[in-house]
C-alpha cells in the first residue's frame, strides 16, 4: 500500500516506493494504448493543476493521466488566478481544497514551494516541478523508459549532459538512478555544474567525450538561453560545438544507448537534429510513458492498491 | 529607592569580577559590591545558584518603527528585549524613513522614552537613504545620539564612500559598523551555496561575497586608520580576516549572532522560512571558524541581528520570503547551551560579548557593575530549563529557527536603572 500523503521529491522515496510507482505504471500503460482509453477507476475523483510557471507538456500529461482514470480535472494558471492580484500560495491552495480537490499538481519557480503547499493542505500534493530542486514525475518516466528498455537499472550507466546546476530534471533522475545503484555520469560547462554534485554519488565531467564513453544512456538536458546572459555562458554557437550532442559524439556511447530528452528542445543546440531523429531516440516514448506514469501516481495517491485490479 | 540582590555570582568581566556576593543599589546606581550587605532595603531579589551580570547590550537590533509598525514596534521590542534579559539595545537605521536624519533619530528617542521598557540607542544611517551615494548628515546625527553608523541590510558598495564614510566618522567618534556583502556575487541567492543549496535548488550566496567586502573594508580601515565594526561575522574567511587585522594593531572589531554559532546550512532542508536570514546560515565548518573566533577574542561581540517580520510575510515560498530571524527572547539560552555549557566559552568571556565589548565599541558608559555606574543589571538561572515557545514571545516576530527547541540558562531578571523590569518571564514596566 502506498502510505505516503504527497510526492514532493525523488529523494525521499525509497526503492520499493519507486518500484510500486513503476510497476503500477505498466498496466496504465496498457489503458493508453487501448482503443477506448478510459477505466472508472477515479471517477468521483478531484485534480487541480495549479501551475505559476507555464508547461503545456506536463500540465496536459496530468490532465489525460486524470482523464483516462476518470478524474474530474481543473486547472488554474497563474495569470488567470487571483495569485495575479497578491493572494499567497497558501490562501490559493486552502481555496482549491475547500472547493473539493482530492489532489493538487503544483508548478512553481520556487525550490519548495511544493512542500508549503503539502504542510498547509489537507489534499495530496503532487510537485510537478519546482525551480531548481526536483520534477520528480519526469524522473519517475525517465526511470520507467530505462526501465522498460533496458531492464535492471542497477548495471546501468547514464550519462546526463547540459545545464545540471539549474536543472531539476538531473536531481530528480541522480537521486532515482544511484538509489538503484546504476554509474550515473553529469557532464556540463563548469558554470552549469559545479563540484558540489560528486556529494550526490556522481561523476562529475567537463568533457562530453570522456563522459559518454561506454554509457548506456545520455540524458539530454534543454539549455536555457538565458544562461548566456547572464554570463553563465559566452554563447549558444560555443555551447553548441564544445557539449551539444551529435552523432559523433553519441558512437561513443555503447551502440544501443538510448537518447533521451525531458523537452522542449532546442534542436541545434544541445541536441542536433539527426540525433533526435534517430532510432536511439526515445523521446516520444517518454512523453506517452509520462502519461503511464503519472497515471500510477494519481491511482497509488488517492488510495489505490498495486494498479493490478484497474485494467479488469 | 534600595534593591539588594542577594547571594547570586556576580560576573563583571570589565571589572574582572566573579564572586558569590550581594550587590546594593541605591537610586538607581550601584551603591555596593561585596560578600555579605545587611542593610534596610525597599526590596530583595534571591539571586542564589543565579548568575549576576552588568544588563546585557544587543548593539544590533530591528526594530521596525517608524515605518513597519505590523513587524514590530519600539514598544513590543524593548519589551522583547527585557524578556531576553537586555537592558540596552542598539536599533539599526532601516527603518522608514531611513534613520539618517535627526527628525527620525529623535522620533525613536521620544517613542523609546515613552514606551520603552529598555535603553535604546539609535545607529544612524551612513548615506542618505542608506543608498550608498552620499554621505548622511553625520554630524547631525551624532548630535541627535546616534551611537554608531550603518548602513545595515545594505553594503556600502562603493568604495570611495566607503573610505570618505570612515574618514568623517572619526571626527565625531564614530564606529562604521559594515554590512558586508558583493551585492553582484551575492544577488539571486537564497541560502549559503554548497551541498545543501544544490540539493535543494536554492540558488545560494557564495563565502566570497562577504569576505571580499570583509577585505575591502579592513584595508580601507587601515587606509584611514578609523574603528571598523564588522557586523554578523558568518564565514570562516572573514573570521581568518579580522584575527588578521587585530593581530595587525588595526582598530577592527567583530561580531557574531546566536543563530551563525548555533545553525549549518543544513538548518534549511525543508524551507522552513525562519531559516531564511542574511548572511546565510553557512558550512559546518564556517559554524566552528565563528565558535574558534569567539573563543580566541577575535569575535568581539555576540549580537542577534533581531530581525522581526509579520508571519504572512514568512509563511510564503522560500524565494518570497523577506531575510531575518527573531533572536532577542532566545540570545541567553542559546549562549549558556551553545557556549557555555559546551566549553567554548567561560561565563566571564560570554558575558564579556554581551556587556563591555559592545559598550565600548558604542562609546556607552554601561555594561559594567562599577561602583557609581548606573544600575542595568541581568540575572540568568543557568540550570532553568524550558522549550522555546514563540507564542509566547513577547516581540511580534515568532520567526525563529529555534521554535521548539529546549534550551537551558534563562534570563530570570531585568533591571533598568535600579527598576526591575522583567521579572520571570513577566514585563513589570
Amino acid at each position: 500500500m502506498w502510505k505516503r500523503k504527497d510526492l514532493l521529491g525523488l529523494k525521499e522515496l525509497s526503492i520499493d516506493e519507486i518500484n510500486m510507482i513503476l510497476d503500477t505504471a505498466v498496466p496504465m500503460k496498457d489503458i493508453i494504448k487501448r482503443t477506448i482509453k478510459k477505466v472508472p477507476t477515479l471517477r468521483g475523483r478531484s485534480m487541480v493543476t495549479l501551475f505559476y510557471e507555464p508547461s503545456t507538456r506536463t500540465r496536459t500529461s496530468f490532465e489525460m493521466a486524470a482523464k483516462y482514470l476518470s478524474a474530474d480535472t481543473s486547472s488554474l494558471t497563474v495569470a488567470t488566478s487571483s495569485v495575479a492580484k497578491g493572494e499567497t500560495l497558501i490562501d490559493t491552495g486552502r481555496t482549491i481544497e475547500v472547493m473539493g480537490a482530492d489532489v493538487i499538481v503544483i508548478r512553481h519557480e520556487s525550490a519548495g514551494a511544493p512542500h508549503l503547499l503539502a504542510q498547509s493542505v489537507v489534499a495530496r500534493v503532487i510537485n510537478a516541478g519546482d525551480g531548481m530542486h526536483e520534477h520528480p514525475t519526469q524522473g519517475l518516466l525517465d526511470l520507467f523508459t530505462m526501465r522498460e528498455k533496458k531492464g535492471d537499472l542497477s548495471n546501468l550507466k547514464v550519462a546526463i549532459l547540459g545545464d545540471i546546476l539549474h536543472s531539476r530534471v538531473a536531481r530528480s533522475n541522480i537521486w532515482g538512478l544511484t538509489k538503484f545503484g546504476a554509474e550515473v555520469r553529469v557532464v556540463g560547462p563548469s558554470t552549469l555544474l559545479p563540484g558540489e554534485f560528486k556529494k550526490m554519488g556522481v561523476q562529475v565531467f567537463h568533457n562530453v567525450e570522456e563522459a559518454l564513453r561506454g554509457v548506456d544512456v545520455v540524458n539530454v538536458l534543454r539549455l536555457q538561453k538565458e544562461r548566456q546572459k547572464k554570463g553563465l555562458l559566452p554563447s549558444l554557437r560555443e555551447y553548441a560545438k564544445i557539449f551539444g550532442l551529435d552523432q559523433k559524439r553519441l558512437s561513443l556511447a555503447k551502440p544501443d544507448a538510448l537518447v533521451m530528452h525531458p523537452g522542449p528542445m532546442n534542436r541545434g543546440v544541445e541536441i542536433m537534429p539527426d540525433v533526435y531523429d534517430s532510432t536511439q531516440s526515445v523521446v516520444d516514448e517518454q512523453v506517452t510513458n509520462g502519461v503511464a506514469v503519472r497515471m500510477a501516481i494519481l491511482y497509488l495517491l488517492m488510495g489505490g492498491g498495486t494498479g493490478n485490479e484497474i485494467i479488469n | 529607592m534600595r534593591l539588594l540582590i542577594k547571594g547570586g555570582r556576580i560576573i563583571d568581566p570589565a571589572n574582572n569580577l566573579d564572586s558569590i556576593g550581594d550587590v546594593l543599589i541605591v537610586d538607581g546606581k550601584i551603591a555596593e559590591i561585596s560578600e555579605n550587605i545587611e542593610v534596610q532595603v525597599n526590596k530583595t531579589v534571591d539571586a542564589e545558584g543565579m548568575i549576576v551580570t552588568p544588563g546585557l547590550i544587543d548593539m544590533h537590533v530591528h526594530f521596525r518603527e517608524p515605518g513597519y509598525e505590523h513587524k514590530e514596534t519600539i514598544a513590543t521590542g524593548t519589551r522583547a528585549a527585557a524578556a531576553g534579559g537586555f537592558t540596552s539595545v542598539a536599533c539599526m537605521p532601516n527603518t522608514n524613513p531611513i534613520n539618517d536624519n535627526q527628525a527620525v533619530c529623535s522620533l525613536i528617542k521620544q517613542k523609546a522614552k515613552e514606551e520603552g521598557v529598555v535603553k535604546v540607542f539609535p545607529i544612524g544611517a551612513v548615506t542618505k537613504g542608506s543608498q550608498g551615494e552620499e554621505l548622511a548628515e553625520i554630524g547631525e546625527l551624532k548630535e541627535a545620539g546616534v551611537v554608531a553608523l550603518s548602513d545595515d541590510g545594505k553594503p556600502i558598495s562603493n568604495g570611495e564612500i566607503m573610505r570618505r564614510a570612515l574618514e568623517y566618522a572619526q571626527m565625531f567618534n564614530l564606529t562604521i559598523i559594515s554590512h558586508a556583502e558583493d551585492l553582484n556575487l551575492a544577488v539571486g541567492g537564497f541560502m549559503h551555496e554548497g551541498y545543501v543549496s544544490t540539493v535543494l535548488g536554492l540558488r545560494g550566496i557564495p563565502s566570497a561575497a562577504e569576505e571580499t567586502m570583509v577585505a575591502r573594508d579592513i584595508i580601507l580601515a587601515e587606509l584611514t586608520g578609523s574603528p571598523l565594526h564588522i557586523a554578523h561575522l558568518s564565514t570562516a574567511g572573514s573570521v581568518r580576516m579580522a584575527r588578521d587585522a587585530k593581530a595587525r594593531g588595526l582598530m577592527v572589531t567583530a561580531e557574531a549572532t546566536p543563530h551563525h554559532f548555533t545553525l549549518t546550512d543544513e538548518a534549511v532542508v525543508g524551507y522552513h522560512t525562519a531559516t531564511k536570514v542574511n548572511p546565510p546560515l553557512r558550512s559546518s565548518s564556517d559554524r566552528d571558524a565563528i565558535l574558534a573566533g569567539l573563543k580566541d577574542g577575535t569575535i568581539d561581540v555576540i549580537a542577534t541581528d533581531h530581525a522581526p517580520h509579520a508571519r504572512e510575510e514568512k509563511e510564503v515560498e522560500y524565494a518570497y520570503a523577506p531575510n531575518g530571524m527573531v533572536g532577542l527572547e532566545t540570545a541567553v539560552p542559546l549562549v549558556v547551551s551553545q557556549l557555555i555549557n559546551q566549553g567554548i566559552l567561560t561565563w566571564s568571556e560570554a558575558i564579556a560579548k554581551l556587556t563591555v565589548n559592545p559598550a565600548r565599541i558604542l562609546g556607552l558608559p554601561l555594561g559594567t557593575l562599577s561602583i557609581g555606574s548606573t544600575a542595568d543589571v541581568t540575572i540568568i538561572d543557568p540550570q532553568q530549563e524550558a522549550v522555546v515557545d514563540t507564542a509566547k514571545f513577547q516581540s511580534m516576530g515568532k520567526n525563529s529557527a529555534f521554535s521548539g527547541w529546549k534550551l537551558q540558562g534563562w534570563p530570570i531578571c531585568t533591571i533598568v536603572d535600579g527598576q526591575i523590569v522583567m521579572q520571570s518571564g513577566k514585563i513589570l514596566a
